[in-house]
């Protein structure tokens, strides 16, 4: 169903209630997601952005009952991943001339998608296009998520199509963010920025404080996930500025994976430890093999320090942790400290593995990491305490 | 001459080879490459480039 936003602009994407995973399975999307399209009516007609690809003929189906699709005048393709370049096949089989505006990225990307000669229109940073009474500007904005990701700007409605920039993966019939809890969209906009856009954190920084300099009068930020930021938009470009600085919190997240309990042991002790040396500071525990991976991943984002602990199996560490690491790998956390721990029965060897990976990953080593045989006594107990107590 | 590696995508800029797609000659020092070139793969700017050790 569509949804009017302005006198001009109308959503016209495909809310998601059913998507728990994303990417594959490499992001959980425990809230569901959007799709956002919008279609912008002035004298001119043009179309931001499409829907995942199983949607396409209920997109296309829904945006007939609309407009005439003949009277689009311009697609735009803000990124062309499939979650929004999807229904694109489907679109152009009814209106197969249409100019579809995207950088050129976005053309390669299209191309390699979908192997159709379209009537492509290249834009750059700068370039405008005039629809009648309102003006698309477009900002090329590389490597946020993806090389062909721009946004559009809409002046007259003041409105920054910033596609998956300042998204989230939350489904909602709400449409905007003073019309939700505000505690679960801030939870899945930190866990989609940590997930998806923190290895490009330079270019967040860059472009975010860019688009800030331009001092374009913002009424919405239209994202092509989640919510539209109605409600003091800024909000979450100054959320994007601290997240893309290093962020951290004063906490301590202690991820471990346990066999027979000894690691989880020791994991709680160090808990203790620091929670006793520095009250202030939150401690969080997850177990890598129970816990979401992205929700993990997202408390490591905001810990200043990261412990991370196995039990020794087959001379390493379990596979959970191993999927953890890699992960970590490539978001590229900054400034952040961390050390391992883990149990073993005679060989002992992913503490020092572990802490390999850490390094490896861009974390500060703190040290060596602790490391204990078989099951924690209470003397045992007591060196994790201390381990942990002089962390913090 | 040194390599050059973007920190974002992994592209490495071999001024042996150069970017002849951009209008980078081979034989262009990363050093000598004009300030508005981006990443060929990612589109990310010159200063997202750091050297290469060998």
């Amino acid at each position: 169903m569509a949804k009017k936003i302005t006198d001009r602009v109308t959503w016209v994407g495909k809310i998601d209630w059913e998507l728990k995973s994303f990417h594959g399975d490499e992001l959980s999307t425990d809230r569901g997601s959007s799709y956002n399209s919008y279609l912008i009516r002035d004298e001119k007609v043009a179309l931001i952005d499409t829907v995942w690809l199983p949607y396409d003929r209920e997109f296309v189906a829904r945006l007939k009952e609309e407009i005439n699709l003949n009277q689009i005048d311009y697609i735009i393709m803000n990124h062309n991943e499939v979650d929004h370049s999807g229904a694109l096949v489907e679109l152009m089989r009814e209106i197969p001339g249409t100019p579809i505006y995207c950088t050129a990225k976005g053309e390669a990307i299209i191309r390699g998608h979908y192997h159709q000669d379209w009537n492509f229109v290249r834009v750059k940073t700068g370039d405008t296009l005039p629809l009648g009474e309102t003006t698309l500007t477009f900002i090329e904005a590389p490597m946020l998520h993806w090389p062909d990701t721009m946004f559009t700007y809409m002046s007259g409605d003041n409105i920054l199509f910033s596609n998956d920039g300042f998204g989230q993966h939350y489904a909602t019939e709400s449409l905007y963010n003073d019309r939700v809890c505000m505690a679960e969209v801030m939870q899945e906009a930190l866990k989609y920025y940590v997930n998806i856009l923190n290895p490009f954190s330079p270019m967040v920084m860059r472009k975010v404080k860019e688009v800030v300099a331009m001092n374009l009068p913002l009424n919405l930020i239209c994202p092509s996930h989640g919510v539209i930021w109605r409600e003091t938009p800024t909000q979450i470009i100054e959320k994007y500025l601290q997240w893309a600085d290093a962020y951290q919190e004063d906490q301590v997240t202690i991820v471990y994976d346990t066999m027979w309990q000894s690691t989880r042991k020791m994991a709680q002790a160090i808990g203790e430890g620091i929670q006793k040396a520095s009250p202030s500071t939150t401690v969080k525990l997850m177990n890598a093999a129970v816990d979401d991976k992205n929700d993990i991943l997202t408390e490591m984002f905001r810990a200043k320090i990261v412990l991370m602990g196995s039990p020794t199996i087959n001379n390493g560490y379990s596979y959970a942790i191993a999927g953890l690491l890699e992960m970590a790998r490539g978001l590229k956390f900054k400034k952040k400290r961390a050390a391992a721990f883990g149990s073993y029965g005679w060989s002992g060897e992913a503490t020092k593995m572990i802490t390999e990976h850490l390094q490896q990953a861009g974390f500060e080593i703190v040290n060596e990491g602790i490391r204990q045989s078989w099951v924690p006594d209470t003397d045992m107990l007591q060196a994790c305490r201390q381990w942990g107590a002089e962390l913090v | 001459m040194k390599k050059y590696k973007c920190d974002i995508c992994g592209y490495v800029y071999d001024p042996a080879v150069g970017d002849p797609d951009s209008g980078i000659a081979a034989g262009t020092a990363f050093e000598d490459i004009p300030n508005d070139w981006v990443c060929p793969l990612c589109g990310v700017e010159k200063s997202d480039f750091s050297p290469v050790d060998e």
